[in-house]
Protein backbone atom coordinates (compact mmCIF):
# COMPACT_ATOMS: atom_id res chain seq x y z
CA UNK A 1 0.00 0.00 0.00
CA UNK A 2 3.05 2.48 1.22
CA UNK A 3 4.96 1.40 -1.76
CA UNK A 4 1.95 1.68 -4.48
CA UNK A 5 1.13 5.41 -2.71
CA UNK A 6 4.77 6.23 -3.13
CA UNK A 7 4.95 5.48 -6.70
CA UNK A 8 1.28 6.21 -7.67
CA UNK A 9 0.45 9.20 -5.31
CA UNK A 10 1.38 12.26 -6.96
CA UNK A 11 -0.02 11.30 -10.29
CA UNK A 12 -3.12 10.32 -8.78
CA UNK A 13 -3.49 13.59 -6.68
CA UNK A 14 -2.96 15.49 -9.88
CA UNK A 15 -5.71 13.22 -11.78
CA UNK A 16 -7.94 14.11 -9.39
CA UNK A 17 -6.85 17.84 -8.99
CA UNK A 18 -7.34 17.90 -13.16
CA UNK A 19 -10.33 16.17 -13.03
CA UNK A 20 -11.92 18.56 -10.20
CA UNK A 21 -10.74 21.72 -12.18
CA UNK A 22 -12.17 20.54 -15.66
CA UNK A 23 -15.41 19.44 -13.51
CA UNK A 24 -16.22 22.87 -11.98
CA UNK A 25 -15.00 25.54 -14.43
CA UNK A 26 -17.15 23.44 -16.87
CA UNK A 27 -20.19 23.21 -14.63
CA UNK A 28 -19.78 27.54 -13.77
CA UNK A 29 -19.47 28.16 -17.46
CA UNK A 30 -22.33 25.62 -18.25
CA UNK A 31 -24.80 27.63 -15.50
CA UNK A 32 -23.24 31.21 -17.08
CA UNK A 33 -24.52 29.63 -20.67
CA UNK A 34 -27.63 27.45 -19.76
CA UNK A 35 -29.83 29.06 -17.05
CA UNK A 36 -30.65 32.21 -19.23
CA UNK A 37 -31.50 29.32 -21.86
CA UNK A 38 -33.52 27.81 -19.70
CA UNK A 39 -34.99 30.95 -18.42
CA UNK A 40 -35.87 31.39 -22.09
CA UNK A 41 -37.06 28.02 -22.01
CA UNK A 42 -39.75 28.89 -19.02
CA UNK A 43 -41.05 32.06 -19.81
CA UNK A 44 -41.60 31.90 -23.73
CA UNK A 45 -43.99 29.01 -23.02
CA UNK A 46 -47.76 29.73 -23.99
CA UNK A 47 -49.42 31.22 -20.89
CA UNK A 48 -46.08 31.82 -19.20
CA UNK A 49 -45.06 35.73 -18.47
CA UNK A 50 -43.46 36.53 -22.31
CA UNK A 51 -45.63 33.61 -24.02
CA UNK A 52 -43.99 33.24 -27.76
CA UNK A 53 -44.44 29.81 -28.49
CA UNK A 54 -43.38 29.85 -32.13
CA UNK A 55 -39.64 30.99 -30.64
CA UNK A 56 -40.59 28.38 -28.13
CA UNK A 57 -40.60 25.51 -30.14
CA UNK A 58 -38.15 26.04 -32.33
CA UNK A 59 -35.78 27.00 -29.50
CA UNK A 60 -36.69 23.52 -27.78
CA UNK A 61 -36.24 21.93 -30.55
CA UNK A 62 -32.52 23.58 -31.16
CA UNK A 63 -31.84 22.59 -27.40
CA UNK A 64 -32.98 19.03 -27.98
CA UNK A 65 -30.73 18.73 -31.22
CA UNK A 66 -27.68 19.98 -29.23
CA UNK A 67 -28.45 17.50 -26.28
CA UNK A 68 -28.57 14.17 -28.57
CA UNK A 69 -25.16 15.05 -30.03
CA UNK A 70 -23.28 12.06 -28.12
CA UNK A 71 -20.31 14.36 -26.51
CA UNK A 72 -17.59 12.50 -27.87
CA UNK A 73 -18.44 13.58 -31.22
CA UNK A 74 -19.07 17.02 -30.20
CA UNK A 75 -15.85 16.86 -28.90
CA UNK A 76 -14.10 15.94 -32.16
CA UNK A 77 -16.37 17.97 -33.97
CA UNK A 78 -15.79 21.10 -32.51
CA UNK A 79 -12.05 21.23 -32.54
CA UNK A 80 -11.48 24.10 -35.15
CA UNK A 81 -13.16 25.97 -32.41
CA UNK A 82 -11.33 24.82 -29.39
CA UNK A 83 -8.54 25.67 -31.18
CA UNK A 84 -9.26 29.28 -31.56
CA UNK A 85 -10.36 29.69 -28.37
CA UNK A 86 -7.69 27.81 -26.11
CA UNK A 87 -4.69 28.01 -28.47
CA UNK A 88 -5.14 24.24 -28.16
CA UNK A 89 -6.83 21.47 -28.55
CA UNK A 90 -5.15 19.13 -25.92
CA UNK A 91 -4.99 19.32 -22.41
CA UNK A 92 -7.83 20.11 -19.29
CA UNK A 93 -8.24 23.61 -20.26
CA UNK A 94 -8.99 22.86 -23.89
CA UNK A 95 -11.26 19.96 -22.43
CA UNK A 96 -13.80 22.83 -20.62
CA UNK A 97 -14.53 23.57 -24.16
CA UNK A 98 -16.48 20.92 -25.08
CA UNK A 99 -17.64 19.90 -21.78
CA UNK A 100 -19.25 23.71 -21.21
CA UNK A 101 -20.69 23.10 -25.03
CA UNK A 102 -22.34 19.76 -24.24
CA UNK A 103 -23.49 20.50 -20.89
CA UNK A 104 -24.82 23.97 -21.67
CA UNK A 105 -27.89 22.45 -23.21
CA UNK A 106 -28.41 19.68 -20.08
CA UNK A 107 -28.53 22.45 -17.90
CA UNK A 108 -31.11 24.68 -19.79
CA UNK A 109 -33.55 21.71 -19.14
CA UNK A 110 -32.20 21.34 -15.56
CA UNK A 111 -33.52 24.80 -14.95
CA UNK A 112 -36.14 24.77 -16.92
CA UNK A 113 -38.16 22.02 -14.60
CA UNK A 114 -36.60 23.88 -11.66
CA UNK A 115 -38.44 27.14 -12.40
CA UNK A 116 -41.53 25.53 -13.97
CA UNK A 117 -41.65 24.37 -10.16
CA UNK A 118 -42.24 27.80 -9.11
CA UNK A 119 -46.23 28.86 -7.72
CA UNK A 120 -47.71 30.32 -10.86
CA UNK A 121 -49.73 31.94 -7.78
CA UNK A 122 -46.87 33.62 -6.53
CA UNK A 123 -46.19 34.87 -10.36
CA UNK A 124 -49.50 36.45 -10.00
CA UNK A 125 -49.33 37.83 -6.95
CA UNK A 126 -45.71 39.74 -7.97
CA UNK A 127 -47.79 40.54 -11.34
CA UNK A 128 -50.39 42.54 -9.33
CA UNK A 129 -47.89 44.15 -7.91
CA UNK A 130 -46.26 46.14 -10.92
CA UNK A 131 -43.01 44.15 -11.05
CA UNK A 132 -41.60 43.90 -14.28
CA UNK A 133 -41.08 40.57 -16.18
CA UNK A 134 -37.29 41.10 -15.41
CA UNK A 135 -37.92 41.61 -11.62
CA UNK A 136 -40.23 38.67 -11.88
CA UNK A 137 -37.75 36.27 -13.54
CA UNK A 138 -34.35 37.72 -11.16
CA UNK A 139 -36.83 38.39 -7.64
CA UNK A 140 -38.69 35.66 -7.78
CA UNK A 141 -38.61 32.84 -10.41
CA UNK A 142 -34.66 32.36 -9.76
CA UNK A 143 -34.95 32.78 -5.95
CA UNK A 144 -38.20 30.73 -4.89
CA UNK A 145 -36.41 27.64 -6.86
CA UNK A 146 -32.98 28.15 -5.06
CA UNK A 147 -32.74 24.73 -3.64
CA UNK A 148 -34.62 22.93 -6.63
CA UNK A 149 -31.81 24.68 -8.61
CA UNK A 150 -29.11 23.40 -6.21
CA UNK A 151 -29.98 19.81 -6.39
CA UNK A 152 -30.21 20.16 -10.34
CA UNK A 153 -26.93 21.27 -9.93
CA UNK A 154 -25.54 18.49 -8.30
CA UNK A 155 -26.79 16.32 -11.10
CA UNK A 156 -25.44 18.86 -13.74
CA UNK A 157 -21.99 18.54 -11.64
CA UNK A 158 -21.94 14.96 -11.52
CA UNK A 159 -22.84 14.65 -15.41
CA UNK A 160 -20.18 16.85 -16.31
CA UNK A 161 -17.64 15.06 -14.06
CA UNK A 162 -18.79 11.93 -15.65
CA UNK A 163 -17.69 13.26 -19.22
CA UNK A 164 -14.64 14.37 -18.21
CA UNK A 165 -13.30 11.15 -17.89
CA UNK A 166 -14.39 10.36 -21.62
CA UNK A 167 -11.80 13.67 -22.61
CA UNK A 168 -8.98 11.34 -21.11
CA UNK A 169 -9.62 9.38 -24.43
CA UNK A 170 -8.35 12.15 -26.47
CA UNK A 171 -5.56 13.29 -23.78
CA UNK A 172 -7.50 15.75 -21.70
CA UNK A 173 -5.71 14.79 -18.52
CA UNK A 174 -7.84 13.69 -15.29
CA UNK A 175 -8.35 10.44 -13.74
CA UNK A 176 -10.28 9.20 -16.80
CA UNK A 177 -6.57 9.30 -18.36
CA UNK A 178 -5.24 7.84 -15.76
CA UNK A 179 -7.65 5.02 -15.68
CA UNK A 180 -7.33 4.35 -19.32
CA UNK A 181 -3.68 4.52 -19.93
CA UNK A 182 -2.42 2.31 -17.06
CA UNK A 183 -5.43 0.09 -16.47
CA UNK A 184 -6.46 -0.06 -20.05
CA UNK A 185 -2.93 0.40 -22.03
CA UNK A 186 -0.52 -0.86 -19.38
CA UNK A 187 -2.50 -3.52 -17.58
CA UNK A 188 -2.26 -1.78 -14.06
CA UNK A 189 -5.01 -2.83 -12.94
CA UNK A 190 -4.25 -1.23 -9.30
CA UNK A 191 -4.09 2.34 -10.73
CA UNK A 192 -7.45 1.57 -12.78
CA UNK A 193 -9.27 0.40 -9.22
CA UNK A 194 -7.89 3.81 -7.08
CA UNK A 195 -9.38 5.78 -9.86
CA UNK A 196 -12.61 4.37 -9.89
CA UNK A 197 -12.26 4.78 -6.01
CA UNK A 198 -11.25 8.41 -6.01
CA UNK A 199 -14.30 9.03 -8.59
CA UNK A 200 -16.24 7.36 -6.34
CA UNK A 201 -15.47 9.78 -3.93
CA UNK A 202 -15.50 12.45 -5.44
CA UNK A 203 -19.00 11.62 -6.72
CA UNK A 204 -20.53 11.07 -3.00
CA UNK A 205 -18.79 14.17 -1.67
CA UNK A 206 -19.85 16.67 -4.39
CA UNK A 207 -23.71 14.90 -3.88
CA UNK A 208 -23.37 15.20 0.16
CA UNK A 209 -22.17 19.46 -0.04
CA UNK A 210 -24.96 19.54 -2.84
CA UNK A 211 -27.58 17.87 -0.16
CA UNK A 212 -26.59 19.75 2.80
CA UNK A 213 -26.17 23.19 0.96
CA UNK A 214 -30.15 22.99 -0.69
CA UNK A 215 -31.40 21.51 2.55
CA UNK A 216 -30.29 24.68 4.57
CA UNK A 217 -30.98 27.10 1.86
CA UNK A 218 -34.84 25.80 1.59
CA UNK A 219 -36.95 28.21 4.16
CA UNK A 220 -39.99 25.89 3.22
CA UNK A 221 -39.70 23.04 6.06
CA UNK A 222 -38.46 24.72 9.15
CA UNK B 1 -64.71 54.91 -7.22
CA UNK B 2 -64.91 52.30 -9.65
CA UNK B 3 -67.28 51.61 -12.52
CA UNK B 4 -67.99 48.76 -14.27
CA UNK B 5 -69.46 49.17 -17.59
CA UNK B 6 -70.54 46.36 -19.58
CA UNK B 7 -68.00 44.05 -18.74
CA UNK B 8 -68.10 40.55 -20.78
CA UNK B 9 -64.89 37.95 -21.01
CA UNK B 10 -65.31 35.14 -23.28
CA UNK B 11 -62.84 32.38 -23.08
CA UNK B 12 -61.57 30.51 -26.30
CA UNK B 13 -60.33 26.90 -25.66
CA UNK B 14 -60.11 23.73 -27.65
CA UNK B 15 -63.71 22.57 -26.26
CA UNK B 16 -65.31 26.06 -28.07
CA UNK B 17 -66.38 29.31 -25.74
CA UNK B 18 -66.86 29.84 -22.20
CA UNK B 19 -68.27 33.30 -21.00
CA UNK B 20 -67.20 34.07 -17.82
CA UNK B 21 -69.20 37.54 -17.46
CA UNK B 22 -72.22 38.79 -19.40
CA UNK B 23 -72.68 42.07 -19.45
CA UNK B 24 -71.69 42.95 -16.07
CA UNK B 25 -72.25 46.75 -14.72
CA UNK B 26 -71.72 47.96 -11.42
CA UNK B 27 -70.38 50.83 -9.28
CA UNK B 28 -68.86 50.83 -6.46
CA UNK B 29 -68.13 54.21 -4.11
CA UNK B 30 -64.73 54.97 -2.40
CA UNK B 31 -64.70 53.70 1.17
CA UNK B 32 -67.33 51.10 0.07
CA UNK B 33 -66.90 47.13 1.29
CA UNK B 34 -68.02 45.66 -1.30
CA UNK B 35 -68.93 41.75 -1.58
CA UNK B 36 -69.50 40.10 -4.50
CA UNK B 37 -71.15 36.46 -3.70
CA UNK B 38 -71.95 34.00 -6.10
CA UNK B 39 -71.38 29.76 -6.48
CA UNK B 40 -68.41 28.61 -7.74
CA UNK B 41 -68.46 28.61 -11.86
CA UNK B 42 -70.50 31.63 -11.58
CA UNK B 43 -67.80 33.95 -12.68
CA UNK B 44 -67.01 35.99 -9.61
CA UNK B 45 -62.77 34.78 -9.87
CA UNK B 46 -62.75 36.15 -13.61
CA UNK B 47 -64.56 39.57 -12.42
CA UNK B 48 -61.47 40.10 -9.89
CA UNK B 49 -58.86 39.24 -12.53
CA UNK B 50 -60.27 41.65 -14.80
CA UNK B 51 -60.43 44.03 -12.11
CA UNK B 52 -56.69 43.23 -10.95
CA UNK B 53 -55.79 43.29 -14.59
CA UNK B 54 -54.45 39.91 -14.77
CA UNK B 55 -57.12 39.23 -17.55
CA UNK B 56 -58.29 41.49 -20.22
CA UNK B 57 -62.12 41.99 -20.86
CA UNK B 58 -63.36 41.21 -24.19
CA UNK B 59 -65.34 44.05 -24.23
CA UNK B 60 -66.34 46.63 -22.19
CA UNK B 61 -64.67 49.11 -19.27
CA UNK B 62 -63.44 49.39 -15.53
CA UNK B 63 -63.00 53.04 -14.88
CA UNK B 64 -60.87 53.51 -11.32
CA UNK B 65 -61.31 57.07 -10.99
CA UNK B 66 -62.64 57.89 -14.41
CA UNK B 67 -59.66 56.11 -15.93
CA UNK B 68 -60.06 52.71 -18.06
CA UNK B 69 -57.97 50.22 -16.81
CA UNK B 70 -59.24 47.53 -18.73
CA UNK B 71 -56.92 48.06 -21.93
CA UNK B 72 -53.39 49.48 -20.29
CA UNK B 73 -50.50 47.95 -21.35
CA UNK B 74 -46.62 48.34 -20.60
CA UNK B 75 -45.65 51.18 -18.03
CA UNK B 76 -49.33 51.99 -17.82
CA UNK B 77 -50.20 49.02 -16.66
CA UNK B 78 -47.91 48.54 -14.19
CA UNK B 79 -48.36 52.12 -12.38
CA UNK B 80 -51.66 51.10 -12.40
CA UNK B 81 -51.74 47.79 -10.66
CA UNK B 82 -49.64 49.45 -7.84
CA UNK B 83 -52.97 51.59 -6.83
CA UNK B 84 -54.68 48.00 -6.35
CA UNK B 85 -53.28 45.73 -3.65
CA UNK B 86 -54.71 42.04 -4.05
CA UNK B 87 -55.51 39.50 -1.31
CA UNK B 88 -55.47 35.65 -2.82
CA UNK B 89 -57.19 32.22 -1.36
CA UNK B 90 -53.91 30.72 -1.14
CA UNK B 91 -52.13 33.37 0.11
CA UNK B 92 -49.00 33.40 -2.52
CA UNK B 93 -46.17 34.42 -0.58
CA UNK B 94 -42.69 33.85 -1.24
CA UNK B 95 -41.78 31.42 0.89
CA UNK B 96 -37.90 31.87 0.78
CA UNK B 97 -38.15 35.35 2.02
CA UNK B 98 -38.83 36.52 5.76
CA UNK B 99 -42.34 37.88 6.68
CA UNK B 100 -40.60 41.40 6.26
CA UNK B 101 -39.15 40.48 3.08
CA UNK B 102 -42.32 39.76 1.86
CA UNK B 103 -44.31 43.39 2.97
CA UNK B 104 -41.29 45.11 1.65
CA UNK B 105 -41.14 43.41 -0.94
CA UNK B 106 -43.72 45.65 -3.28
CA UNK B 107 -41.61 48.66 -1.71
CA UNK B 108 -38.56 47.43 -3.50
CA UNK B 109 -39.65 47.30 -7.21
CA UNK B 110 -39.09 51.17 -7.69
CA UNK B 111 -35.76 53.18 -6.00
CA UNK B 112 -36.17 53.28 -2.46
CA UNK B 113 -35.06 54.06 0.60
CA UNK B 114 -33.74 51.49 2.92
CA UNK B 115 -34.46 53.25 6.32
CA UNK B 116 -37.69 54.19 4.61
CA UNK B 117 -38.65 50.77 3.56
CA UNK B 118 -37.73 49.16 6.82
CA UNK B 119 -40.25 51.43 9.10
CA UNK B 120 -42.76 51.18 6.56
CA UNK B 121 -42.61 47.38 6.99
CA UNK B 122 -42.71 47.79 10.78
CA UNK B 123 -45.77 50.00 10.56
CA UNK B 124 -47.36 47.26 8.31
CA UNK B 125 -46.68 44.07 10.15
CA UNK B 126 -48.07 46.20 13.78
CA UNK B 127 -51.31 47.45 11.79
CA UNK B 128 -51.76 43.29 11.31
CA UNK B 129 -50.98 42.43 14.61
CA UNK B 130 -47.34 40.23 13.48
CA UNK B 131 -44.80 42.78 14.16
CA UNK B 132 -42.95 40.40 16.55
CA UNK B 133 -42.69 37.57 13.70
CA UNK B 134 -41.07 39.57 11.16
CA UNK B 135 -37.95 37.42 10.97
CA UNK B 136 -40.02 34.23 10.51
CA UNK B 137 -40.71 32.43 7.29
CA UNK B 138 -44.32 32.25 5.69
CA UNK B 139 -43.76 28.31 6.08
CA UNK B 140 -43.59 28.87 10.22
CA UNK B 141 -47.00 30.70 10.21
CA UNK B 142 -50.34 29.49 10.72
CA UNK B 143 -53.02 30.12 7.74
CA UNK B 144 -54.63 33.21 9.70
CA UNK B 145 -51.05 34.70 10.49
CA UNK B 146 -50.25 33.91 6.41
CA UNK B 147 -52.83 35.88 5.17
CA UNK B 148 -52.56 38.79 7.46
CA UNK B 149 -48.39 39.06 5.49
CA UNK B 150 -50.52 38.64 2.80
CA UNK B 151 -52.69 41.79 3.61
CA UNK B 152 -49.65 43.89 5.46
CA UNK B 153 -47.86 43.43 1.78
CA UNK B 154 -50.98 44.32 -0.26
CA UNK B 155 -51.08 47.78 1.70
CA UNK B 156 -47.89 48.37 1.28
CA UNK B 157 -47.64 50.77 -1.37
CA UNK B 158 -50.59 52.37 -0.32
CA UNK B 159 -53.17 51.45 -2.85
CA UNK B 160 -56.60 52.88 -2.85
CA UNK B 161 -58.52 49.42 -3.88
CA UNK B 162 -58.06 46.20 -1.88
CA UNK B 163 -58.70 43.05 -4.20
CA UNK B 164 -59.78 40.06 -1.84
CA UNK B 165 -60.65 37.07 -3.70
CA UNK B 166 -61.69 34.33 -1.49
CA UNK B 167 -59.55 35.95 1.48
CA UNK B 168 -61.21 33.56 4.18
CA UNK B 169 -61.72 30.70 2.33
CA UNK B 170 -58.74 28.89 3.66
CA UNK B 171 -59.24 29.71 6.99
CA UNK B 172 -61.02 28.35 10.21
CA UNK B 173 -64.20 29.77 11.58
CA UNK B 174 -62.54 31.83 14.28
CA UNK B 175 -59.33 32.91 12.12
CA UNK B 176 -62.04 34.03 9.33
CA UNK B 177 -63.70 36.74 12.22
CA UNK B 178 -60.06 38.07 13.43
CA UNK B 179 -59.30 38.56 9.50
CA UNK B 180 -62.50 40.09 8.84
CA UNK B 181 -62.61 42.05 11.75
CA UNK B 182 -58.80 43.43 10.40
CA UNK B 183 -60.14 44.25 6.99
CA UNK B 184 -63.28 46.10 8.30
CA UNK B 185 -60.34 48.44 10.81
CA UNK B 186 -58.10 48.91 7.74
CA UNK B 187 -61.18 50.33 6.00
CA UNK B 188 -62.05 52.59 8.86
CA UNK B 189 -58.39 53.52 9.37
CA UNK B 190 -56.77 53.78 6.00
CA UNK B 191 -59.97 54.50 3.98
CA UNK B 192 -59.44 52.36 1.34
CA UNK B 193 -62.24 50.70 -0.65
CA UNK B 194 -62.84 47.11 -0.35
CA UNK B 195 -64.00 44.34 -2.91
CA UNK B 196 -64.84 41.08 -1.54
CA UNK B 197 -65.15 37.95 -3.69
CA UNK B 198 -66.20 35.30 -1.76
CA UNK B 199 -68.91 32.06 -1.87
CA UNK B 200 -69.37 32.82 2.27
CA UNK B 201 -72.65 34.73 3.34
CA UNK B 202 -71.59 35.08 6.32
CA UNK B 203 -68.42 37.39 4.81
CA UNK B 204 -70.59 39.71 3.35
CA UNK B 205 -73.16 39.57 5.87
CA UNK B 206 -70.71 40.58 8.70
CA UNK B 207 -68.35 43.30 7.10
CA UNK B 208 -70.09 44.56 3.65
CA UNK B 209 -72.17 47.79 2.80
CA UNK B 210 -73.14 47.18 -0.07
CA UNK B 211 -73.37 43.51 -2.19
CA UNK B 212 -73.90 41.98 -5.61
CA UNK B 213 -74.62 38.98 -6.31
CA UNK B 214 -73.48 36.80 -9.35
CA UNK B 215 -74.98 34.16 -11.37
CA UNK B 216 -74.63 32.13 -14.58
CA UNK B 217 -72.08 35.20 -15.44
CA UNK B 218 -73.98 38.15 -14.76
CA UNK B 219 -74.70 39.91 -11.56
CA UNK B 220 -78.33 39.08 -11.08
CA UNK B 221 -78.90 41.45 -7.77
CA UNK B 222 -76.76 44.26 -6.27
CA UNK B 223 -77.54 46.73 -3.38
CA UNK B 224 -77.26 47.83 0.14
CA UNK B 225 -76.22 44.29 2.21
CA UNK B 226 -78.55 44.90 4.61
CA UNK B 227 -81.43 45.42 2.13
CA UNK B 228 -81.04 42.00 0.39
CA UNK B 229 -80.55 40.02 2.89
CA UNK B 230 -84.10 41.30 4.19
CA UNK B 231 -85.56 40.85 1.23
CA UNK B 232 -83.65 39.52 -2.16
CA UNK B 233 -85.34 40.00 -5.33
CA UNK B 234 -83.42 37.08 -7.61
CA UNK B 235 -84.55 33.80 -7.58
CA UNK B 236 -80.79 32.66 -6.90
CA UNK B 237 -80.54 35.49 -3.93
CA UNK B 238 -83.67 33.64 -2.36
CA UNK B 239 -82.20 30.06 -2.42
CA UNK B 240 -78.98 31.53 -0.72
CA UNK B 241 -80.56 33.05 1.85
CA UNK B 242 -83.11 30.51 2.54
CA UNK B 243 -85.96 33.16 1.93
CA UNK B 244 -87.75 31.70 -0.92
CA UNK B 245 -91.26 33.14 0.06
CA UNK B 246 -89.86 36.78 0.58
Amino acid sequence: MTEFLAQNGSLLVQGTLETLYMTLVSTLLAYLIGTPMGVLLTITKPGALAACPRFNGIFSWIVSILRSLPFIILMIFIIPFTRAVVGTSIGCTAAIIPLTLSAAPFVARMVESSLEEVDKGVVEAVKSMGATNWQIVTRVMLVESIPSLLRGMSISTITILGYTTITGAVGAGGLGNLALRFGYQRYQSDVMYATILLLILLVCIIQSIFEVVARHADKRNR
Amino acid sequence: MIEIQNLTKIFHDKTGTVTALQDVSTTIQDKDIFGIIGMSGAGKSTLLRCLSMLEEPTSGKILLDGQDISTLKGAAQRQARKKMGVVFQGYNLLMQKTVAENVAFPLKLEKYDPKAVESRVQELLSLVGLADRASAYPAQLSGGQKQRVALARALASQPSVLLCDEPTSALDALTTQSVLKLLSDINHKLGVTIIIITHELEVVHSICNRMAVIDESRIVEQGDTKAIFECPQSPIAKLLLGKENC
